[in-house]
């Protein structure tokens, strides 16, 4: 009944193709994004900052990135770690070898040579697809790993082989209490979740769904396979390369090689799969689930009167976690967004059965 | 006419005939330049063969399943240390050969649960589809495997004595050490692919399980119950697996890692060819001696000209060997031609 979009007639092509373009959406969205530029800094506590805020809405940008390249265009990753730690390392050298640059400057660039280094793995796509595809960005992950580790340049000679950043400046602001920090990965977040939504309906978006349709009827309505697949490697790692900075300089603060692992790969695929493959809302629903899951195995059985040991706990989280996984794909496949819209449609007729 | 017929082979086989040259020259280049001798030389070779030979075993388990029933199974690391953290928790309790048949019989209830909740939901899904699901199986069954098995590091011991046997010391200085185990496990993969080949070929179920690698549609309609033979399959993966976890456990302990050595069995299936057993053996192989030789010779080398933190580059030799090898020829050493391409 309050979820009805009746008597909301849209006279213009302008109004037919906004974002939001159901009135209630538009509210509701406005007050989403006031309420957590405006009240949520006053409210949460530092820890919450730290432990939840900060990594959701990180690994929100991380998830967007390869929901663009697996739910989009329909080309799996597993190595999307991988290009999160090129963007880390690229943004540790900018800050350490050219201190003077601007963190914004710093974080573009970080994208841009996790794009570079995500379309020069991106070319075998061209030739194989599905499994093969898989193997490809293993090895991607796998040389990338190595390669921090061993090269000592990514590095600048730490000895351990481990980095840690320095404060991040920009215009003036030092970003150091958690608020700072949630503040600016929120504005990026807003910022990059706005463009992505955008790329998906533009013309590269529909060329990216095509090919994850079908390759060969895009190829023959005009979609140029090269062009849809490496744009869709490059905007997928540049999104990855600027989570991965946020990642280490954000959230982490020092790291060492293996923060960037396959095992990070896996869990942002996990991520958009229980989330929703091929929708912004769940790349937020499923890097909130990812953050939450083990706050709740911490939470419940406690409360329940359930002892659970630390290696029970990591333990039962896999278990959860594969186990929604095989679920989601036999059940739904769309994941959580899909029962969101679910949800929608039904508060639509609410209370009324018609 | 004889003569076109080789050119025509030639330009399909080049990859091959490339990949065995490079090979070649690999092994040669450390005793050429003098940087190994010869009784260090053929340990490093023994020592890759041993290596490969595991990894074939897991690359079989890879290779049955995709034959039979299309999907790629990632799930066959974490059922290697399933089946292992079984049978060495078991055998704490009961002689070693019964433990393995529980764990045999627990890997077979475990590939009934696969078909019932995985498979026959996702039937006729995408392929990738199901690749994500079968990840989803290795997340759960590693967690469950160590909920229920403990995570500490456990041992299995095949009864074999651990001392090396040095073997000629009258033709090199000091001989060439091997491990006993090594031995074992060289046979008993051998005598495994024996079995599973005079299977496949033989017996009727074998023959179902050909057809229906070969067309799902036209293995049932011809009356082949296709839930059965994925049944069949997924426990034969699960028997290889178990094979596979007790030759390994014995030699580095049962522990989580298990699981992650597994994962070399994915580029070794698909050098060999998804869809053919020898092809995952002499697969093996290549990689094991390729990976031992990349990590000795190579990797230092690199590390010297390149001032690296020590080599390691074992770690994606393989990977990027196989994706070299897949641009020029997706199907592999021996697989079947008919590969999506693009």
């Amino acid at each position: 009944m309050l979820y009805r979009e009746n008597g909301q007639f849209k006279t213009s092509y302008r109004a037919d193709q906004q974002l939001l373009p159901i009135t209630q959406d538009r509210w509701l969205m406005i007050a989403l994004i006031a309420l957590s530029f405006l009240v949520v800094p006053f409210v949460a506590s530092d820890y919450a900052f730290r432990a939840l805020i900060v990594p959701f809405l990180i690994l929100t940008i991380a998830a967007i990135g390869l929901n663009i390249l697996v739910g989009y265009c329909g080309q799996i990753s597993l190595g999307s770690a991988g290009f999160m730690g090129v963007g880390a390392y690229v943004a540790y050298n900018l800050t350490v070898r050219v201190p003077q640059l601007n963190f914004l400057v710093v974080l573009l660039l970080s994208g841009g040579s996790a794009a570079l280094v995500g379309i020069a793995f991106g070319i075998p796509s061209l030739r194989i697809k599905g499994l093969y595809l898989a193997v490809a960005t293993l090895a991607a992950q796998f040389f990338l790993d190595w390669a921090f580790s061993r090269i000592p340049w990514f590095t600048v000679d730490s000895p351990s082989g481990s980095v840690s950043t320095n404060l991040i400046e920009l215009f003036g602001w030092s970003v150091e209490r958690p608020v700072d920090k949630y503040l600016l990965v929120l504005g990026l977040l807003c910022a990059l979740t706005l463009a992505a939504k955008n790329l998906t309906r533009s013309h590269i978006g529909r060329a990216w769904m095509a090919t994850r349709d079908m390759d060969v009827a895009a190829e023959i309505i005009g979609v140029r396979p090269v062009v849809a697949k490496l744009s869709a490697f490059a905007v997928s790692s540049f999104y990855a390369g600027i989570a991965g900075a946020l990642w280490g300089f954000v959230h982490l603060g020092a790291w060492e090689p293996a923060a960037f692992s396959v095992i990070l790969s896996l869990n942002l695929l996990f991520m958009i799969i229980i989330g929703g493959l091929g929708s912004m809302i769940g790349s937020f629903f499923g890097a909130a689930f990812f953050v939450l899951l083990p706050l709740l195995l911490n939470r419940v059985p406690g409360m329940l009167g359930i002892d659970l040991s630390t290696t029970m706990k990591s333990q039962l989280e896999a278990m959860i976690f594969g186990g929604l996984i095989v679920l989601f794909l036999a059940i739904e496949p769309r994941g959580l967004a899909r029962l969101w819209a679910i949800g929608k449609e039904k508060l639509r007729i609410w209370p009324f059965p018609h | 006419m004889s003569m076109y017929h080789t050119t025509a082979q030639l330009r399909h086989n080049w990859p091959v005939v490339l990949l065995a040259t490079l090979l070649a020259a690999g092994l040669a280049a450390p005793l050429a330049s003098g940087a190994a001798t010869s009784g260090f030389f053929l340990e490093v070779l023994l020592g890759g063969l041993m290596a490969g030979v595991l990894y074939s075993l897991v690359a079989l388990g890879f290779v049955l399943i995709y034959k039979a029933s299309g999907v790629f199974n990632f799930a066959q690391g974490a059922m290697v240390l399933f089946a292992a953290l079984a049978a060495a928790r078991l055998a704490e309790h009961m002689p070693l050969a019964l433990a393995a048949t529980l764990a045999l019989l627990l890997m077979i209830a475990f590939a009934w649960l696969v078909e019932r909740i995985v498979l026959r939901p996702l039937v006729n899904q995408s392929a990738v589809a199901l690749l994500m699901a079968t990840l989803g199986i290795s997340t759960f069954l590693e967690g469950f495997g160590q909920a229920l098995w403990g995570s500490a590091i456990y041992s299995i011991n095949l009864g074999l004595s651990k001392e090396p046997m040095i073997l000629g010391a009258q033709l090199f200085e000091g001989g060439i050490l091997v491990s006993r185990d090594d031995l074992v496990a060289t046979s008993v993969v051998g005598a495994l692919v024996l079995v599973l080949g005079l299977f496949f070929q033989k017996t009727a179920t074998g023959r179902a399980l050909r057809a229906v690698a070969d067309d799902h549609l036209a293995a049932q309609s011809i009356g082949i119950p296709l839930n059965r033979i994925w049944v069949i399959v997924w426990s034969v993966a699960g028997f290889v697996a178990l094979v596979a976890g007790l030759v390994w456990g014995s030699k580095l302990g049962v522990q989580f890692s298990l699981s992650e050595v597994a994962l070399k069995g994915l580029p070794v299936a698909i050098l060999g060819g998804l869809t053919s057993v020898p092809g995952a053996i002499i697969g093996g192989l290549i990689i094991g001696v390729g990976e031992k030789f990349a990590e000795v010779f190579l990797g230092q080398a690199l590390a010297r000209w390149f001032h690296l933190q020590g080599g390691g580059i074992e770690n994606w030799f393989a990977y990027v060997l196989v994706l070299a090898f897949l641009l020029v020829r997706p199907e592999g050493l021996f697989g079947e031609r008919h590969i999506d391409r693009v």
